[in-house]
Order: structure tokens, then C-alpha cells, then sequence
């Protein structure tokens, strides 16, 4: 963390303390409702950053994350249901299980020369089998699904991530941070340096003497295993889980809302563009309900205007602009 | 890396009966050259005659079909092309592939983070503005804002980043205007003369590279049709009636 504060320049690093102080403030001041959707927003965002790993930094195009994320929630339910295995030791299994099965994918895709497009049908595809093969399995709840036992309101129980929301709050708020760390960590690093040339241009990336295969391989790996950690968090949060919601395309395609919105390869972008969307779609809820409008979808609609014209007029995402527009330096970053 | 000139003749590279298959197309048939080291060696002749198939195949991009690629005494054909370039054989492929939206500066330390740069102790970043200070100028600028001659020179100093003994050039002067060619020219022999590079050279521009060259080879579809010293060639009635239009 130190390294990470101290390498930014005065303002950026003001802004950055003033917003984990807000943040980390927040739960005492919001009310239920806020709550719950500063937890929605906080999700997106490590989410968001997980797969903004694979497509912002390595160029590796994934519309199949929710794979990973249901991964991540399945296994650690399971060990916690049938196991009695509880989180601590759950999600770091189900985190090696999910980047085991994003190499694999990885390992298959970038072995046969599937690129671009097809590597992203790939993963939609990959995503696709598990949800119906989850659909399909009755220790693991069929198309039903688990659940995990309720707790009582009030209850809190950090071993076993039982609690009301504030506990979740505050988990995802430590996993966004940590998570925002270890892409500084990781854009800075050799590897960092060899996945923006791959994402640039992989031809002069190979050109250059940069193993594409290996490189491209642990991108997915690490980005998957971080995606699987929200997977796990959220199953504890909301108790139950199917295979439907886990695995299903919609999820995939809300994961990767927020990093375009907020801005691609950014490290900032993922989290903003989160906390734009979830905080603009809940108004849009809210208002809908005042005006006594019901309008399913609406949300998932409004989501699709936003990104078309953030594409529209802000292709790189709204953070490089907003970060220039601060005078926090026109880097990517 | 300052082995000099003339220190000896001995082949750092010699390709051997190199066959390339596109396919059912071949691309290079029997092709068998040595690169001298410290000299540099020109690979002359048409569009589509299997120049670029042929720097590809060395740096393994492409695999062959048959042939054998002899680097210091060892064969390295089939070798996977990351570890072709941790040998020390750099290519500054054709068309200036330079990662547009990264600084200068990035794409210089992007080749810096290569392993076999890393062996190295003194500051390889240093020598590259030593040798282009246009490019310390404009480092932290987005490397796709470059004129086309900055773009060369960066993709240039970024292949040096990662320490090659050979650079084998693709194309230097593909696009750039007179007054650069000569400069891009003046820059190859320098690495050559100055900093004891072993260069290959594939151009279109004959006559300025057999000028340079003290060994070339002439390819013809996919066939090495004629070799010999920059200046044989040069004075040969066939190169001069084909290539140089005199």
C-alpha cells in the first residue's frame, strides 16, 4: 500500500486518502438501503478490476467472467455446506480451482492460435456448459441451487463471513483496496510492462521476445482467481446461490459494465465506473418506484445507453478524461 | 558487445537449406546463408521474393519445414521465438511496430524487462537517448504521436533495450523520406562499426544497402540466387540491370 500511496503525485494521493476515509466512514452514516447499494457498487468494482486484468492490461477479450465468479461462489459454499470448511479456507480452494480453470481455458485458447473475437465466443461458451452442467448435479442443488443457513439479524461471525451487511460492506471494501494494490503491483512490474506491450500489439510483442503464450496464460489465471474471490463473498452475502444467476451470460456482461464505462486499463476506471453505474441505476430504480412505474429490464436498458454513449463520446472511459480534467496527470493510471 | 571489426571471420549465424511452407505455398526453398559476425549482411531483392519469410523463420515466428538455423555452432531451429531473442538476435520488424498508446519511454523499458537485458548491468536506457536524443526529448510522449522517422528510431532503440549482438532489420527505410533513409543508413552502420553490432539487412533500397553490405545475398522467389560482397554484387551486370535499373 505504501508504495502504492507514495508513488502518486500530491493531489492524487489527497484524493485517494479523501475517498478511503469516505468510504471506510460510509457505513456509519448510510442508512440500510444506501448500504446495500454501496455493497452492490463495491462488488462491481473488484470485479470489475479482476477482469479489467485480462482485457484492460493483457488485451485478452473474456465475455464468460461469470464463469469464474460462480466458480468461485460454488466451490466455497459447497466446502462450507457439505465440508464444513468454512470461508478462510474456501475461497483461497475455490480461488486456485477458478484460475485453474481460466488457464485451462487460457492454455486451450492461446495453444490453437483463438484470438479476438472467437477466444471471447470461447468463453462465453465455456461459461455456458458449466452453468448447464451445474443445472444438472444434485449435490450441488440442480437448477434450484444452494443455500446457505441464514443468520440472525445482528449476529457477526468474522470466521465464518456471517453477518449483516456491514460485514460484507467492509470485506469488499479491503478486497477493492487490495485488489487496486496488486494491479499497481502488477502494471509496474515486468509483467505488467509485457501485458500492455501484448494488448498494444502482439506481433511486436513476439517480435520482441516476449513469451505471448505464458504471458497471456497468467493473465487469465490471475484474473480469474480474483474474480473468484467476489463469487465467494457474494454467496455468504446473499445465502443462496443458482446456477442461472452464477453462470448466465447477464452476469458476464455486468461484470464488464463498469471498467468500460469508468475506463479500460485504468486503474481507477473499474472502480469509478462501478460506482457511476450501480449509483445511476439504483436512481433510476428509486425514481421508477416513486412515479409508481413498473418497467422490467429498465436497469439493464439503462446500462446500455450509458455505455453507448460513453463509447460515443468518451471511447477511453470517463476516468482518463476526469483524471486530466483534476489535474492528476494526463498518465494512464 | 564491442567485438570490433575485423577481429575475425567467423559465422555467428549460418541458415542451411531452409525450406518455408505457407500452407501448400512454399516460401523459401533451400535458402542457405552465413551471417558473418561483426559484418553486415544484405538480403536484397523483390517484394514477395521471401526476404521477411526469411528473418521471420530465423527469429522463429515461423517454423520450417526442413533446414537447419546454426547459432554459434548450435542449432536453434524450432525454438520457441522468446528464447531465439534471450540468444541475442533481435529483429526490428518491418513497418515500425512501435505499442502506440504506450510513452517512449514504456516501450523502451517494455524491451528493458527482457531476462537477457537484465543481465546486463549498465543502463541500457542511457545508451538509447545517447544514441537518439530525440527519443529522451519526447519520452513521456504516447509513442503513436511520433513522425514516422521518430517511430523508426524507437522501435530501433527499443530492440536495443534488450541487449542483441545481431539485429536483423526488416525494412529500415520502408515509408521514410530521402533525407531520413540516409540518416537511418548512417544509424545501421554505426551500430555496425561503432557499437559492434552484427546486422542483417533486408531492403528494398539495393543499391544504399550492397553499398554498406560486405556480404549479400540475392533472393529470388524463395531461392538464393547469387551471393557475394556488397561491392561483387553491386558491380554485377544481372543485379544492376534488375534491381538498380541501370
Amino acid at each position: 500500500m505504501n508504495s502504492l500511496v507514495s508513488a502518486l503525485p500530491g493531489r492524487r494521493r489527497a484524493g485517494l486518502i479523501l475517498a478511503l476515509g469516505l468510504l471506510l466512514a460510509a457505513p456509519w452514516v448510510a442508512g440500510p438501503y444506501l448500504l446495500s447499494v454501496l455493497v452492490l457498487a463495491l462488488y462491481y468494482a473488484y470485479v470489475g478490476q479482476a477482469w479489467n486484468v485480462m482485457m484492460g492490461f493483457a488485451g485478452q477479450l473474456s465475455l464468460g467472467h461469470a464463469l469464474y465468479v460462480g466458480l468461485g461462489a460454488y466451490v466455497s459454499a459447497t466446502l462450507y455446506l457439505h465440508a464444513g470448511l468454512g470461508p478462510w479456507a474456501g475461497v483461497p480452494i475455490a480461488a486456485a480451482v477458478s484460475a485453474a480453470a481460466g488457464a485451462v481455458i487460457g492454455f486451450l485458447a492461446f495453444r490453437f492460435g483463438i484470438g479476438g473475437v472467437y477466444f471471447a465466443l470461447l468463453t462465453i461458451a465455456f461459461a455456458e456448459f458449466t452453468r448447464i452442467g451445474f443445472e444438472h448435479v444434485d449435490w450441488l442443488g440442480g437448477a434450484g441451487g444452494l443455500f446457505l443457513p441464514v443468520v440472525e439479524r445482528g449476529h457477526l461471525d468474522i470466521v465464518d463471513l456471517r453477518g449483516g451487511p456491514r460485514l460484507f460492506y467492509y470485506v469488499l471494501l479491503a478486497l477493492t483496496v487490495a485488489a487496486l494494490w496488486l494491479c499497481h503491483r502488477l502494471r509496474t512490474s515486468r509483467i505488467g510492462y509485457y501485458w500492455l506491450a501484448i494488448r498494444e500489439d502482439p506481433e511486436a510483442a513476439q517480435a520482441l521476445g516476449i513469451d505471448l503464450f505464458r504471458y497471456r496464460v497468467l493473465a487469465a489465471a490471475i484474473s480469474a482467481a480474483m474474480a473468484s474471490v467476489a463469487g465467494s463473498v457474494a454467496a455468504f452475502y446473499y445465502n443462496s446461490l443458482t446456477p442461472a444467476d452464477s453462470f448466465g451470460s447477464a452476469k458476464s456482461i455486468e461484470i464488464i459494465l463498469g471498467p468500460l464505462v469508468g475506463g479500460l486499463g485504468t486503474l481507477i476506471g473499474p472502480i469509478l465506473g462501478a460506482f457511476v453505474l450501480t449509483g445511476l441505476g439504483e436512481a433510476l430504480r428509486a425514481l421508477l418506484d416513486v412515479t409508481g412505474h413498473q418497467v422490467p429490464g429498465a436497469t439493464q436498458l439503462f446500462y446500455g445507453l450509458v455505455l453507448l454513449l460513453v463509447i460515443k463520446y468518451l471511447p477511453g472511459g470517463i476516468w482518463p478524461g476526469l483524471a486530466r480534467h483534476l489535474g492528476l496527470g494526463n498518465r494512464v493510471g | 558487445m564491442l567485438s570490433g571489426r575485423g577481429a575475425g571471420v567467423s559465422t555467428l549465424l549460418s541458415v542451411e537449406h531452409l525450406d518455408l511452407f505457407y500452407g501448400d505455398a512454399q516460401a523459401l526453398s533451400e535458402v542457405s546463408l552465413d551471417v558473418p559476425e561483426g559484418a553486415i549482411t544484405a538480403i536484397v531483392g523483390a517484394n514477395g521474393a521471401g526476404k521477411s519469410s526469411l528473418i521471420r523463420t530465423i527469429a522463429g515466428i515461423e517454423r520450417p519445414r526442413a533446414g537447419r538455423i546454426v547459432w554459434r555452432g548450435r542449432e536453434i531451429q524450432g525454438r520457441a521465438s522468446h528464447e531465439i531473442c534471450d540468444l541475442g538476435i533481435g529483429q526490428v520488424a518491418e513497418g515500425r511496430q512501435i505499442f502506440p498508446s504506450l510513452s517512449v519511454l514504456e516501450n523502451l523499458e517494455v524491451g528493458g524487462h527482457l531476462p537477457r537485458a537484465r543481465r546486463f548491468k549498465s543502463d541500457g536506457l542511457a545508451q538509447v537517448f545517447a544514441l537518439f536524443p530525440r527519443l529522451a526529448e519526447r519520452r513521456s510522449q504516447a509513442a503513436g504521436t511520433l513522425s514516422g522517422g521518430e517511430q523508426q528510431m524507437l522501435a530501433i532503440g527499443r530492440c536495443l533495450m534488450g541487449r542483441p549482438e545481431l539485429i536483423m532489420f526488416d525494412e529500415p527505410s520502408l515509408g521514410l523520406s530521402p533525407a531520413l533513409v540516409g540518416e537511418m543508413f548512417r544509424i545501421i552502420e554505426r551500430l555496425n562499426r561503432k557499437d559492434g553490432l552484427t546486422i542483417v539487412l533486408v531492403e528494398q533500397n539495393v543499391a544504399a544497402s550492397l553499398e554498406l553490405a560486405e556480404r549479400a545475398y540475392v533472393l529470388e522467389t524463395g531461392r538464393v540466387v547469387m551471393s557475394g560482397s556488397g561491392a561483387e554484387l553491386l558491380n554485377d551486370d544481372r543485379v544492376r540491370a534488375a534491381y538498380l535499373g541501370l
